[in-house]
């Protein structure tokens, strides 16, 4: 971990590069939480426990007993993975990446529109967590959420459909880029603001939380994932809710996919402190780093992150070091940042890395990752015919889904709700 | 941020269970016991409902709206929050998402600002950007408008700034009766409901029915109330102006002026049909309201009765609002600040006065 605290550093980032992956060496981590939470009752405070630490010294042993954010390496010779779960993890790496370089051509013509924020050299974090997920655990993501999505389940038809701005979206066109929703795969959204995503998931760790200790459902056990990126982690938001998750233990996973710029304004410019996994210790919770340009580390420390949240035992802060290919944006002339930092990056893609891997430990063949290749080729040729011939939203459609309850639209100058007007669902009431 | 916290120690029933028995219609609670029971009845009826903020719990509520129910249903869910509006609104965004009914309360709505994305963004947008997948029933809670004393920042009506949006309904209960029913309509609604208190009428008393008193007692949300008839002026107003009105009326009453007060109780959805039948009736439109003057809710009101009654207006429309500056410090100021029962009766008395010469010279 190279990452220095020094603010001004004169040349790009040395990230992990120094550091050969080995899959010899995967990483774990364990620490006790036990001690710092006394108090097994769903949330923190009792008026016991209050009175208590009005009386008693200050809470030093919480200090003592703060878990300690190391990654513990130890020697195992086994694989990281099956032959069968190295496919998965390519091919929905490809599939993340290819899909983004369609979304890219799509818009230069004119298909999709707007802010398009596009995933390309991150996908082992996304391929590296959310392939660990039940159905049921929930996602939630930022304005930069295609890839998400694809890897929580949702269809490349109903994505690219909605960045289409299609009926067949799977939003119906009325979400957008920023905005991929599918309760059926539980993926909550993308958020577009900085940090406004992480509470809303904190949000649903806790609607877990409260299914299985008020609601009694036993089997409420889902882990809710919260992406968000470095430049949020100056975002107060970040730090309300690691305070919040941490104090009443909650089921979810803070992944920071730090790549390094927020648009153009250097990580390292923007944060007194960069290394944003010393920022778990502090509230608490265990802090990783991982290299979040290799996806079987990036999947180690997901594997026990998100078991310790499934074991009831809190929330991890992960920071995954990763770097984005493209600009911030389709329309960011992305020219701040240097050359030569892309360049190392461009030597450090995650999918080569997986490539060389699975060739070296013979779990898969040339021909074999040419298949799926050409699978996803195919898929992402087919999303695109199909967004192309869906029909665009209707205009009734435009009242819809404004409230879940359509009387919100009010009582009409006839004294009945305007829902009821049959020109309501036509499109053509006024509201 | 918040200074001094006023102790009301108005006492409140432990037990809705024991005010039902007396069934009498000369029944009288207090807007906080409304408030606190029905709150108690809907966390009792679902236990999808939870509270959560800031001092709900061991605190029994910065202003006790939320007294015993700790108690009663368990830190689990009365949660006392650490001071984080942004975080708290949100995490009671993330909840509501899968089902959970969460009641977030803001000390004051003033607070709210902190809050506000979640509020607009995260609340009030999803279920459209989901086309319907996420609905988010929610209510924010918490006393709103002028207090005494509070200066600038902790002094001022949001109700037109989230009247705007849509996707959000915005309740203002005057009365105990709809404190009650509007605040179980808004547990009860599948969408996000923004739930303006007064602080200054917490501690007032009104009479309300048996029916009212009843665990099943609702309002529909979007219905305004005539809280009395009249037929030369109709005065609309929301939360404590309703108070305001209704003296105002009296005032006029001794002078032969027939006021009909509408309780507007919803400001979004708005009962546009009620107020265009009232002043297609009375001819004449006074609207009160305690936020700034510019696009405000007597702004909304006024549009409305001018597209859809303009031919019935015998007099230009009156509004009375708050000045149009930030609440000022000295209690003087302050007072000139807030509309008064005075200028509503000047108002009205324009409105009335004004066209007599004219119909006259007619």
């Amino acid at each position: 971990m190279s990452f220095t605290a020094t603010k001004f550093a004169p040349s790009p980032l040395p990230l992990n590069s120094t550091t050969p992956r080995s899959n010899d060496k995967p990483l774990s981590f364990s620490f006790d939480h036990s001690k710092t939470n006394p108090s097994s009752s769903f949330l923190g405070s009792t008026r016991k426990l209050l009175r208590f630490t009005a009386l008693a010294k200050p809470r030093a042993q919480t200090r003592a007993s703060t878990p300690v954010a190391d990654v513990l390496l130890h020697q195992t010779s086994n694989l990281l993975i099956t032959k069968e779960e190295g496919l998965e993890l390519y091919e929905d790496m490809i599939l993340g990446r290819f899909f983004e370089d369609k979304c890219a051509e799509m818009y230069y013509r004119g298909k999709m529109f707007g802010f398009v924020h596009l995933y390309n050299g991150q996908e082992a974090v996304s391929t590296g967590f959310i392939k660990l997920l039940k159905k049921e655990d929930y996602v939630v993501s930022t304005y930069r959420d295609h890839v998400h999505a694809l890897s929580k389940g949702v269809s490349s038809r109903a994505v690219m459909s909605e960045l289409f701005g299609k009926a067949t979206g799977c939003c119906r066109g009325q979400g957008g880029s920023m905005h991929m929703f599918s309760k059926e795969h539980n993926m909550l959204g993308g958020f577009a603001f900085i940090g406004e995503g992480i509470p809303v998931a904190t949000g649903a760790a806790f609607s877990s939380k409260y299914r299985r200790e008020v609601l009694n459902e036993a089997d409420a056990d889902q882990v809710t994932l919260a992406f968000f990126g470095d430049g949020t982690c100056n975002n107060g938001q970040f730090f309300e809710c690691l305070n919040m998750a941490a104090l009443w233990k909650l089921p979810i996973v803070f992944v920071v996919e730090n790549n390094l710029w927020a648009i153009g304004m250097s990580h390292l410019r923007a944060t007194s402190d960069p290394q944003i996994w010393k920022k778990g210790p502090a509230f608490g919770m265990p802090g990783i780093h991982v290299d979040g340009m290799d996806v079987l580390k990036v999947r180690e420390v997901a594997k026990e992150a998100i078991e310790r949240a499934r074991r009831g035992e809190g929330p991890t802060l992960v920071e995954c070091e990763t770097y984005r290919f493209r600009g911030h944006s389709l329309a960011d002339p992305d020219e701040l940042r240097d050359p030569a930092e892309k360049e190392h990056y461009a030597g450090r893609d995650p999918i080569t890395a997986l490539k060389q891997y699975l060739f070296e430990n013979n779990l898969a063949s040339e021909q074999e990752l040419k298949a799926i290749e050409k699978k996803i080729d195919e898929i992402l040729d087919d999303a695109v015919e199909f967004a192309d011939n869906s029909p665009l939203p209707p205009r009734s459609q435009l009242l819809e889904n404004v409230f879940a309850d359509p009387k919100g639209f009010g009582i009409g100058p006839d004294g009945r709700y305007r829902c009821e007007d049959p020109k309501f669902t036509e499109g053509t009431a006024q509201v | 941020m918040w200074g001094v916290i006023k102790h009301k120690t108005q006492s409140i029933r432990p037990a809705f269970s024991a005010i039902r028995h007396f069934s009498s219609a000369a029944k009288e609670i207090t807007v906080r016991e409304a408030l606190n029971t029905a709150l108690d009845e809907e966390m009792s009826a679902d236990p999808k409902v939870f509270l959560m903020g800031e001092e709900v719990g061991e605190y029994q509520g910065a202003y006790k709206i939320s007294k015993g129910l700790l108690e009663k249903y368990g830190p689990e869910r009365v949660l006392d929050t650490p001071i984080t509006e942004a975080g708290f609104a949100g995490i009671g965004v993330g909840a509501a998402y899968y089902g959970l009914r969460p009641v977030v309360e803001f000390m004051t709505f003033n607070f709210s600002m902190q809050a506000i994305d979640h509020i607009i963004n995260s609340a009030a947008k999803s279920n459209y950007m989901s086309a319907g997948q996420i609905s988010v029933p929610i209510v924010f809670r918490g006393p709103n408008g002028a207090a005494a004393g509070v200066g600038a920042q902790h002094s001022q009506c949001y109700a037109s700034w989230y009247a705007t949006c849509p996707g959000l309904k915005v309740l203002t209960p005057y009365s105990s009766e709809d404190a009650r029913g509007l605040l179980k309509a808004a547990i009860r609604d599948p969408d996000p409901v923004v739930f303006l208190e007064n602080e200054l009428l917490y501690g007032e008393s009104f009479p309300v029915s048996a029916e009212a008193l009843d665990s099943s007692f609702c309002l529909p949300i979007g219905k305004a109330k005539i809280e009395r008839e009249g037929k030369d002026v109709t005065i609309t107003a929301y939360s404590k102006m309703v108070g305001y009105a209704l003296k105002a009326a009296e005032a006029l009453a001794k002078e032969g002026i027939s006021a009909e007060v509408i309780n507007l109780r919803s400001i979004r959805p708005l009962d546009r049909a009620t107020i265009n039948t009232s002043v297609r009736k009375t001819n004449r439109l006074v609207t009160v309201e305690e936020g700034f003057p510019q696009h405000g809710v007597g702004a909304e009101i006024c549009t409305s009765v001018i597209e859809e009654s303009f031919g019935y207006l015998d007099a230009p429309v009156e509004r009375i609002a708050g000045a149009d500056v930030p609440m000022p410090y000295a209690a003087n100021l302050e007072r000139m600040a807030v509309p008064q029962i005075e200028d509503i009766v000047r108002a009205a008395k324009r409105a009335c006065h004004r066209s007599v010469p004219l119909a006259a010279a007619a």
